[in-house]
């Protein structure tokens, strides 16, 4: 009868290993491009996704998941201010190699509780662990502080954002999020990644694109703009010239 | 109403942009500076990048300042003699200044070298022409004082290369006017400005121009200086944005025809002591900005370090 118990127990637990990476992601997005128009003012995208399992759910720690949002990166420089004889005057900065212009990230529950640490540096899934910053220590002795800094200011803008507890999940299986982009949107390929945890481990991820564009007037002025400064820049003039004389007239037309 | 401005990148609110221009384009008539010293540092505060400010208010000026320009024409207000002498320095000026801008750019220091050159220039001219203002306003109060005479003679006449200018009513020596344009050109590049609020007090008192053609003669100048200067920033850094520049543009035209009307109400002295407290205010306003300790102390700009 023992035997019996401990002989199902190993099965159990001999099944249980392969469940856990059995577990896989589903996932769709509300919308693949997002087209920046004269009149846009932000958009919204929605992560949905099931979970496929080709066994029954394991038991114990619960299922989370983790969906990021990350926008085209760009090296920036953080610069801090002194007193200086009296003013304020830039005189540290550092460089940092690459920084995402949009980043959200969406979680079932508090970060710290569902994500391990040796997970975030296997999968580089927070903002600090997106933020490449290479070789900065050589360059100012705080560079721990200069990167804070430009989590605050990117938090102020609320380019970053940190949405714990704002991913549904459905009967362990199904989940969405809502991920505002805001209005101030830069070009490029947003990534959209999944992640899901057990044990704070990842079992399983996706990586999805969203294009962001300008279309219509927008890219027509953006084009010229790259393509063809001169004519561009002239353009320009001529406008303001037109404008100034229009005006002019009219209101002359006006008063007589 | 929001608007996408599709250089900037950011999202802005139509009617606000129409606002801004209006109230630049009614000082820019009324004192005939080109007003890019109070549109760059509005464009900074509702979010716009500052390269993408200083270049779209460049072309902007150049819209109020034709607008301008066109409204003294008919009132005869407008030197070409001088005017295309002025620019002569003006370009050369402008062509140094911007040199010694890319300069400071690759150094991480322009914004504070912009932000000390507007404080020292701002504030001189603004505390020079507000004393003297002040004291002719308080002399024409008084009845049987002196009448002051329109110029003295001094050094400036006694250079060589002079020339007759008929509209200003001068014959002076070339070389004060081709400084003068050289040193506000060298500033406007610096500063991102069109320069009309240097050039206006140089002109009164440097030059003794008659008021009359200051006004007319100082926009003619700064069409050419800040048109050079969006052209310039179009080709190197695609930084003019057109949509906000035409938002800008079509507010400001309309704020520079009113304010002309109003300006030529009003007395040359009131004038004077009007754009120097609105030059000394800015001129305050940056140096507080200055000295006051920041909430934030860093600061993240796009791009590498050079």
């Amino acid at each position: 009868m023992i035997r019996a118990v401990i002989r199902a127990a190993f099965f159990a637990v001999a099944l249980a290993g392969p469940a856990l990476a059995d577990e896989s992601i589903v996932t769709g997005l509300s919308q693949n491009r997002v087209s920046i128009t004269a009149d846009f003012v932000g958009s919204e995208i929605l992560v949905y996704g099931a979970v496929k399992r080709d066994a029954p759910a394991p038991e114990g720690s619960p299922l989370e998941v983790i969906v990021t949002v990350e926008g085209p990166a760009a090296p920036v420089t953080v610069r801090r201010k002194e007193r200086v004889a009296g003013i304020w005057i830039n005189n540290a900065s550092i460089r940092v190699d690459s920084a995402p212009s949009f980043f959200a990230i969406a979680t079932t529950g508090p970060l710290n509780h569902i994500l391990s640490d040796t997970e975030n540096l296997r999968f580089d899934i927070t903002i600090e662990r997106v933020i490449r910053a290479v070789g900065i220590t050589a360059e100012a002795d705080k560079a721990g502080e200069f990167l804070l800094a430009l989590l605050r200011v990117r938090t102020q803008e609320d380019r970053y954002r940190v949405l714990e507890g704002k991913v549904e999940l459905t009967e362990d299986t199904l989940f969405r999020t809502d991920v505002e982009l805001p209005a101030n949107l830069i070009e490029g390929e947003y990534k959209v990644r999944i992640f899901l945890l057990r044990d704070q481990k990842v079992i399983a991820h996706q990586e999805r694109l969203v294009g962001v564009r300008k279309v219509g007037l927008e890219r027509f002025i953006f084009n010229l703009a790259h393509e063809q400064p001169l004519i561009y820049g002239l353009l320009s003039l001529v406008l303001a010239a037109v404008a100034g004389w229009v005006a002019s007239t009219a209101f002359r037309l006006m008063r007589n | 109403m929001q608007l996408y401005l599709p250089i900037a990148e950011v999202s802005v609110n139509a009617f606000l942009i129409l606002g801004l221009g209006g109230i630049v384009g009614f000082l820019s008539g009324m004192f005939g500076v080109g007003g890019g010293f109070l549109i760059t540092p509005l464009l900074f505060f509702i979010g716009v990048p500052p390269a993408v400010a200083v270049a779209t208010g460049a072309n902007q000026v150049v819209a109020s300042s034709v607008s301008g320009v066109l409204a003294q024409l008919r009132r005869k207000g407008v030197d070409f003699q001088m005017g295309g002498i002025l620019l002569i320095g003006g370009i050369v000026g402008s062509a140094s200044g911007v040199w010694v801008f890319s300069l400071m750019t690759r150094l991480g220091q322009v914004d504070l070298f912009v932000q000390l050159s507007y404080v020292f220039f701002l504030g001189l001219i603004g505390a020079m022409m507000f004393q003297e203002s002040l004291r002719s306003l308080l002399r024409s109060r008084k009845t049987g004082a002196p009448i002051r005479r329109s110029h003295v003679h001094s050094w400036v006449h006694g250079l060589p290369f002079k020339m007759r200018f008929r509209a200003s009513g001068l014959y002076i020596s070339v070389i004060p006017p081709i400084l003068v344009g050289a040193l506000v050109g060298f500033l406007a590049a610096i500063m991102g400005v069109g320069g009309g609020f240097i050039m206006v007090p140089a002109m009164i008192y440097f030059l003794g121009m008659p008021t009359k053609v200051v006004i007319g003669t100082s926009l003619f100048q700064i069409i050419f200086v800040t048109a050079f200067t969006t052209v310039m920033h179009a080709v190197t850094s695609q930084t003019v944005d057109m949509m906000l520049a035409l938002l800008l543009i079509l507010g400001g035209v309309v704020g520079a025809q009113i304010g002309t009307r109003v300006g030529t109400r009003l007395k040359a002295e009131q004038l004077r002591i009007l754009l120097s407290i609105l030059v000394l205010s800015v001129s305050i306003k940056i140096g507080v900005g200055l000295v006051l300790t920041p909430t934030e102390l860093y600061s993240v700009a796009p791009g590498g370090l050079p």
